[in-house]
């Protein structure tokens, strides 16, 4: 099952700033719909997203239910060395997502 | 907010049946033909053209590992007989519904999968609206994206034809609206805040954002129907199939959009 | 006793709430007063009391929308990005949704700029508000009004 897919480019100068763009598969569940007998379907959301460069974290969101289904987000990083550059979701009900993309920066 | 916005939308429906134009029901001169894609805001349609934001591309790229992947009691992957899709199901969706010679009746993407995986495959056919079964049929339509719909009629499917085109004309439902009236004659106004659009199923499967999920062309029906409160059929039901038809040989030469965003 | 630091931390949230009340609320008085409290004391959180300018932060949504459940947005903040001078997070927050955080983005200076793009859900025509903390300690604001319609034709059984 595709879980996330990540735009990345595939190579950068030093220093430039590149833009990531990122798909995650969830149906970030709000906790606040019922269904049709009136329950309340829990909530199950993405609740964190972290981006790596080579280790070190560059990025992070804090997700909460008012973020939609199958979140996007989209952001900048500067490309300051070749390596790779990791992205993770975690969240409710053990939800773990990690993909990765390699970068070569001249 | 589910009863208000169902009793809200029901008295916008009646409130819209006074002052729809209730002259014989005009089919839509073929240059005067759009894609609910240009009724869409800028955002929504730029969701749909890039597929690095496009979510129904995270189904689209399921059917591609569902298409290699061996299934059933032949132990045989999609691509072991039609190879790269890419190349083989080039304007395959474009030309569906067609005509299914040993059913004797034209049988829509959907049915033609599953045709597939029990006769070929000899594996259980997947459910309508399963994720399996939209991915599979997302990624076929994918290939077809940016190619004219080309629905042929002949002789064999022109009874077909003409049952969907009675469906989309026919009165029905507690409100006793026919398609035609919003989706010929009314196309472009405004029905409970939301733009009417032309209905031509140009981008199915598609990601509509009141489902949050990439849904059929048959659940887009279901959603009609419930606003009119007509009955609907069951999912693969030969009503729903003869509609389908009627209306992608009503878009012929439209481009294929799939996988498509909505509102 | 409200200090003079929280009048114009309310002031300011007050002010942004009066313009978005020209569009039609569809929300009860009492729970509409009760969302634009938990917004304020998530604001309070955020901030700790301290003065939040209008200014720096651009905050992008498109006015009328086709469906609350997804709706593009994207905050971007004017800053050199250095390690001296930088945006350390983005907050931001609705006014009418059943809770009033959206997103916190944590950036630094490897961020390159200081802007994130997302797509929300909005319950309500109603204002969004972004806070952006820089790292000199000060805080940043903008809000955008969005008109949320209903769809025509909803599914039977969830919402």
């Amino acid at each position: 099952m595709a879980r996330a897919i990540v735009n990345v480019p595939s190579q950068a100068k030093r220093g430039e700033i590149i833009e990531i763009k990122t798909l995650a598969a969830h149906p970030m569940e709000t906790g606040f719909r019922r269904t049709q007998l009136g329950e309340l379907i829990p909530r199950d959301i993405i609740r964190r997203f972290v981006c790596t460069y080579n280790g070190a974290e560059v990025f992070r969101v804090d997700l909460h239910p008012a973020v939609a289904a199958n979140p996007l987000i989209a952001f900048t990083t500067v490309a300051t060395e070749s390596g790779t550059i990791a992205f993770q979701w975690a969240g409710d009900n053990g939800y773990a997502v990690t993909e990765t993309a390699s970068i070569r920066v001249e | 907010m589910s009863v208000r916005a169902g009793v809200r939308s029901c008295l916008a429906l009646a409130a819209a049946c006074v002052l729809l134009d209730f002259a014989a029901a005009a089919e839509i001169p073929p240059a005067e033909r759009r894609s609910g894609y240009d009724l869409m805001g800028r955002e929504t349609r730029a969701m749909q053209d890039d597929d690095a934001g496009n979510p129904g591309m995270l189904w689209v790229l399921d059917g591609e590992a569902l298409w290699n992947k061996k299934a059933g009691a032949a132990d045989r992957a999609c691509s072991d007989c039609h190879g790269n899709a890419r190349e083989s199901m080039k304007a395959v969706a474009a030309r569906y519904p067609a005509f299914d010679a040993a059913l004797g009746r034209p049988v829509n993407l959907e049915q033609r999968i599953n045709l597939c995986r029990t006769g070929r495959q000899k594996a259980p056919a997947l459910a309508f609206e399963s994720r399996e079964l939209l991915a599979l049929t997302a990624y076929v339509g994918r290939q077809s994206r940016g190619l004219p719909i080309n629905i042929a009629i002949d002789a064999r499917s022109k009874p077909f034809l003409d049952a969907g085109s009675d469906a989309f004309h026919r009165r029905q439902g507690q409100l006793n609206l026919a398609c035609a009236q919003c989706h010929d004659d009314n196309w472009g106004k405004r029905l409970a805040g939301s733009v009417i659009p032309q209905a031509h199923p140009t981008g199915y499967p598609l990601y509509r954002l009141e489902w949050q999920g990439l849904g059929s062309l048959q659940r887009r029906f279901r959603n009609c129907l419930s606003g009119i409160r007509a009955q609907a059929p069951d999912f693969g039901a030969a009503e729903f199939v003869d509609l389908e038809l009627y209306l992608m040989w009503r878009a012929n030469g439209m481009k294929i959009e799939t996988p498509a965003v909505r509102p | 006793m409200t200090t003079r630091r929280e009048f114009l931390v309310l002031a300011c949230g007050a002010a942004s709430i009066a313009a978005a009340t020209r569009a039609r609320a569809q929300l009860d008085p009492n729970q509409a007063a009760l969302r634009r409290a938990a917004l304020q004391e998530a604001v309070r959180k955020v901030t700790g009391g301290a003065q939040v300018r209008r200014g720096k932060v651009k905050l992008e949504l498109p006015p009328l929308i086709d469906n609350g459940n997804s709706v593009p947005l994207s905050v971007a903040v004017e800053s050199a990005m250095t390690p001296l001078d930088h945006v350390e997070a983005i907050y931001v927050f609705t006014e009418k949704n059943p809770l009033p955080e959206v997103v916190s983005v944590y950036l630094g200076p490897r961020a390159g700029r200081a802007r994130m793009a997302t797509r929300v859900r909005l319950a309500d025509t109603q204002t969004v508000l972004a806070i952006a903390h820089l790292s000199d300690g000060s805080f940043w604001s903008d809000s955008a009004e969005v008109v949320v319609t209903l769809s025509a034709c909803l599914e039977e059984g969830l919402i």
